[in-house]
């Protein structure tokens, strides 16, 4: 009696254990089941959110904890003509324009903005694939250029160009506007005291040091500030969220 | 006194426990699925704050040529077949660290990995914490997992260890008190490894770092964090298959019933 049960349990065992991944693929295909798993973002959001105080600092370094090498993803070199001819002159012509709900949109050359108040912050670099970075970073704070330019009172979001194109799409990326003050969201233009090589994103990138490396978008062109994210790329904030199930809080 | 008695008053195990067993079990079989599927992403562990590529690792699975190989500090392991480079069901080699069979979802997806992983985690850490705070107020933990005095002495200790290698006495075991090998293991398992489990995942989120620094820096920095997190993992791993091939031991029929309707504390005299 006992020896048949076991061999039956075994046998049920295994065949569950294939139904199960089988199931879960097709639980994965089922976009309710998608729906479901992706409130997990908005737990996230709400509970990060009121855990700290909005304006709570990342960690900051000392120039001791520098990585050695810092690793860049994603693109490597917009390979562009317009962006190499650009990188050709030490990216003198650079704008960047900000545009959409401003009370005031302007174009700020690399010059304009090297002129205005900067912040120097060694921080950690979070990669969504699980690797880490420690890099010292200079730039405008961005809460500078909202000050200038003044947000209309609709304005909820803000939404950073790219010049770059992964798999034929431009890549962008957007935040709300708790990370848009925050003291070390900057756009930086320094990496460990040198101007930002190419592969990092020169010669202007995002560092939102609350989330992960997916969000600190890299080439920046311009900042447009909307009223929400619908309009823009499929609507769902970013590059990655919109061509996988990346999501829009990147806090973990 | 009728046998349903018995089993209905005082049940072997409660029905917090079996509720959150069940629960629980789902969920890490999900969270270790899921979270191999992260952990493809980067094949790689670090101790310290900072680790990319170009750093140190002190664990790397990987591939080289047609062969898969795990690599723990200097030592090169072959794994041909089941890390790094294998085959998958269409017969196509795939050069991800773990295999498909292994993995949430089946084919390599880091997004989905990561949404299965948070949503199952939001369950585990609240069915955990209603089941801490449920078995102290029904005295669970007090009655069942308590230590005894004389049962911290190494003789005690050293005796029940090695009765856990006889199957004679495994098999009679199953509707007796908790021995202390198993007190030991479950508080282990449900105080120390699980909650583990939950802080290390926390402590590699940038925006905890921000609200709770202490968390990271408790662990060593982000990267010990991702170790420890692992590292548990694989404990947690070890904890099942023994618990596995004890309940297959000590009668399982009888085991997986009580897990589900309860069973009867004491064996009823037939």
């Amino acid at each position: 009696m006992t020896i048949i049960s076991r061999r039956k349990l075994i046998t049920s065992a295994a065949i569950g254990a294939g139904g199960l991944l089988s199931g879960c693929d097709a639980l994965n295909r089922n976009p309710a089941f998608q729906d479901m798993l992706s409130s997990a973002e908005t737990a996230n959001f709400t509970v990060q959110r009121a855990l700290g105080n909005r304006m709570q600092l990342a960690s900051e370094y000392s120039s001791a904890d520098l990585s050695p090498v810092f690793r860049a993803n994603g693109t490597r070199d917009p390979a562009t003509p317009a962006y190499a001819a650009s990188a050709a002159q030490g990216f003198a012509d650079w704008q960047l324009r900000l545009t959409g709900l401003f009370e005031k949109p302007q174009m700020f050359s690399m010059a304009a903005l090297q002129s205005l108040p900067q912040r120097t912050q060694i921080t950690r670099h979070d990669c969504v694939e699980g690797w880490s970075a420690i890099g010292q970073w200079t730039g405008v704070p961005l809460k500078i250029f909202l000050d200038i330019a003044r947000l209309q009172d609709s304005a909820r979001f803000l939404v950073f160009h790219c010049a770059d194109r992964l798999g034929g799409r431009p890549y962008y990326e957007s935040i709300d506007l708790v990370d848009g003050f925050h003291p070390q969201t900057i756009l930086a233009h320094r990496l460990n005291g040198e101007p930002l090589p190419v592969a990092n994103g020169a010669p202007l990138r995002l560092r939102v040091e609350r989330q992960l490396g997916y969000k600190q978008a890299k080439y920046i062109t311009g900042i447009q500030a909307v009223a929400s994210l619908d309009g823009i790329g499929e609507g769902k904030g970013g590059y990655w969220q919109d061509v996988a199930n990346y999501e829009w809080y990147a806090g973990i | 006194m009728p046998k349903d008695v018995l089993i209905s008053k005082h049940p072997r195990h409660r029905l917090a426990t079996r509720l959150w067993h069940g629960i629980n079990a789902l969920c890490l079989l999900v969270l270790l699925m899921s979270g191999l599927t992260i952990f493809n992403a980067h094949p790689r562990l670090y101790w310290g704050e900072y680790g990319a590529n170009d750093d140190y690792a002190w664990m790397a699975i990987g591939s080289s040529g047609r062969s898969g190989y795990l690599r723990l500090g200097d030592t090169r392991i072959e794994t041909t077949g089941f890390l790094g480079n294998w085959q998958d069901s269409e017969g196509r080699t795939r050069t991800w660290a773990f295999p498909g069979w292994a993995t949430i979802p089946s084919s390599y997806s880091l997004a989905d990995g990561r949404r299965w992983h948070f949503f199952f985690a939001w369950i585990f850490a609240i069915g955990l914490t209603l089941f801490m705070i449920r078995s102290l107020w029904n005295r669970h933990i007090q009655k069942d997992l308590n230590m005894r005095k004389d049962e911290w002495r190494p003789s005690h200790i050293w005796r029940s260890l090695r009765d856990h290698t006889r199957i004679s006495v495994i098999r009679q075991s199953w509707s007796e008190d908790y021995n202390v090998i198993q007190k030991l293991t479950y508080i282990g398992v449900i105080f120390i490894l699980l909650p583990l489990m939950i802080f290390t995942g926390l402590a590699m989120s940038p925006a905890m770092d921000a609200n709770w620094p202490l968390l990271t820096d408790l662990f060593g920095g982000r990267q010990s964090a991702r170790s420890v997190h692992f590292l548990t993992a694989a404990l947690l791993v070890l904890f099942f298959l023994i618990h596995m091939v004890m309940v297959l031991l000590s009668g399982p029929v009888r085991q997986v019933k009580a897990m589900i309707l309860g069973g009867a504390r004491k064996e009823p005299s037939t």
